[in-house]
């Protein structure tokens, strides 16, 4: 059954898991030429604070209709996402060999529901995860099930404009028990975020949207834990946690350099990235 | 037909604690019973479609069963993309319901016309396209549309259309029926417009021509028994839409054709041109000017006879 949250994990074991999970996943986009590095490598200290800390989640049931709800808004983070879930034991690591293999289930974004357990919602299309983990929050409470919803989103993908229709109806139905994080990772595919779209400030746009707001540094395991129990103390409003994040985060030489958001390391540079990933 | 889709809703969430109602922001008044009987059940999700679409995906990923409620082309062309993913790719069971199909709101002009929709729904895999004469067809297919796995898109007329069906008639998804027995040439259509066509056929009655006239309640699925035996009784045919030409029932149509063995079937497709419309008038001035009205459907039968 879907219990109390898992218990607490310091910080030095997720950040131990945080690094195995970073060498898999620039070893695979290498190996297999999986893009979206960068894009992976911001949001991994986020996703170990999730999946280990914070939801309600039973690897052996992933299905129990109370479990809380993860979807990864953005993506195209599919790539780590499905690291994590082989990590936190929704099915073998082996399984991911055939990762951008012909036939595979595994490739550049999640697929719908039935093909990899623990993969909430097909995304890829952006603007998508949010409003659906919004149905599936707005469900649980008709169907009075515990159930928290979490949304991953990417600041590129808040130009789309049903992130803020969702914003808007979600404030209006005082969603609580719904809430968004923002890779803020400052890049969109081919620019600086704000030079695009008008993101700045983007923490008090979703104040302004009637959103319980806060700023964190996004690989800070401490900061995540701490925003996450906020927006779980919080009472009326939904909640969103605008994750200030480097693109390319943990290797030097891939950090806020946005060609990694669609290049894929040759042999020297993996060897380069791996020597950077080495535990202490 | 609005008024009876809002009683059954009404009706079907006193019983089933699953049913959810969202619309945008359209129905003033017309969901108040709904709202007494299910408060917690109804959500006005604005005029933010995108959202909506995808707000009931996830509600339906969750064991709900959403029923979405507005203007035909704003739930279906204006959030097309969170339709095929977040509902079709999903197989998310949603009911889309479009109100005021066709050219129900002609003098609004073509922003509020929906003649794409069936066509361009009848693409994406796994969504029924259903579009029922009148309200007891209506009625019999919301309910099956809510048991369904899968979801369903529906498009529905204004109020005021007449009952065309016979009491006794076996109504649902996939099931035509005729409205009216005749023996020189078969009417097959869809919705409310089959009125005009049970007019048309009085009146070439008059002349002794004998018209058939059928409703095929939807494009996906169709009733491929009901039109193989119509095939083997009707030479000439007609199929009547209030849609686009392209793509809708006629072209549905010619593809169950092109793969069909048998005797010859000669098909004449009627339903609005491939263009927009600007001089504008009501739903009944637009069909007549269209040639969509029983006079100029009664003209299409002559010339379809004796060509």
């Amino acid at each position: 059954m879907i219990g109390a949250p898992p218990s607490p994990i310091s910080v030095a074991e997720l950040s131990a898991t945080a690094l195995t999970l970073r060498q898999r996943l620039v070893t695979t986009s290498a190996t297999a030429k999986i893009p979206h590095l960068g894009s992976c490598l911001s949001c991994v200290e986020l996703l170990v604070a999730l999946y280990w800390q914070e939801l309600r989640i039973d690897p052996a049931q992933p299905e129990d209709p109370d479990r809380d709800r993860f979807l990864l808004s953005k993506g195209h983070g599919a790539p780590i996402l499905f690291k994590v879930l082989a990590e936190r034991g929704f099915f073998p690591l082996e399984r991911l060999e055939d990762f951008g293999k012909a036939g595979s289930v595994f490739h550049e974004h999640p697929p719908k529901p039935g093909y990899i357990p623990g993969v909430e919602a097909a995304t890829g299309s952006l603007g998508h995860g949010l409003p659906m983990a919004l149905g599936m929050a707005l469900a649980a409470r008709i169907q009075q099930r515990p159930t928290r919803c979490y949304a991953l989103l990417s600041d590129g993908e808040c130009n789309e404009g049903s992130i803020w229709e969702a914003a808007l109806l979600a404030a209006s139905q005082k969603v609580h028990s719904l809430t968004a994080i923002i890779d803020f990772n400052k890049w969109q595919a081919t620019g600086r975020s704000q030079e695009v779209m008008a993101l700045d400030p983007l923490a008090a746009k979703w104040e302004a949207f009637g959103w319980h707001a806060q700023e964190i540094d996004g690989h800070d395991f401490e900061a995540i834990a701490a925003a996450l129990a906020a927006a779980r103390a919080e009472t009326e409003r939904p909640s969103v946690i605008v994750a200030h994040t480097v693109k390319g985060k943990g290797v030097s030489f891939m950090e806020d350099d946005n060609n990694w958001h669609y290049r894929t390391p040759n042999s020297e540079e993996l060897a380069a990235a791996l020597a950077e990933l080495e535990p202490f | 037909m609005r008024d009876a889709f809002a009683q059954e809703m009404t009706r079907l969430a006193a019983k089933r604690t699953d049913l959810a109602l969202l619309s945008g922001d359209i129905g003033n008044r017309m969901f108040d019973r709904y709202k007494q009987v299910a408060p917690e059940r109804f959500f006005n999700c604005g005029i933010a479609e995108a959202n909506m679409m995808s707000v009931a995906a996830g509600m339906a990923l969750s064991g709900l069963r959403p029923v979405i409620y507005t203007i035909a082309p704003f739930t279906t062309t204006r959030c097309l993309e969170q339709i095929r993913v977040g509902v079709a790719y999903h197989q998310a069971p949603v009911v889309i319901v479009g109100t005021g199909s066709g050219l129900s709101y002609a003098e609004l002009g073509p922003t509020h016309h929906s003649l794409e929709d069936m066509a361009i729904m009848r693409t994406l895999p796994g969504l029924n396209v259903l579009a029922p004469a009148d309200s007891a067809e209506l009625v019999a297919q919301l309910r099956q549309a809510l048991d369904a796995p899968h979801p369903t898109y529906m498009r529905i007329g204004k109020k005021g259309e007449p009952s065309l069906h016979s009491k006794s008639a076996e109504l649902g998804i996939g099931k035509a029926n005729l409205l009216r027995e005749g023996s020189d040439l078969l009417v097959v259509g869809v919705g409310p417009i089959l009125d005009e066509a049970l007019q048309a056929a009085e009146t070439v009655a008059q002349d002794g021509v004998s018209v058939a006239v059928a409703s095929l309640s939807g494009v996906k699925p169709l009733d491929t028994a009901f039109l193989d035996a119509m095939a083997k009784r009707f030479q000439s045919w007609i199929s009547l839409e209030e849609h686009g030409i392209t793509g809708g029932l006629g072209s549905a149509l010619l593809e169950w054709l092109s793969e069909r063995k048998g005797t010859p079937v000669s098909l004449k497709r009627l339903g609005v041109p491939d263009a927009y419309l600007h001089e504008l008038g009501n739903q009944s001035y637009t069909r007549c000017q269209l040639g969509l009205d029983a006079a100029g459907l009664a003209e299409s039968i002559r010339q379809e006879l004796v060509a």
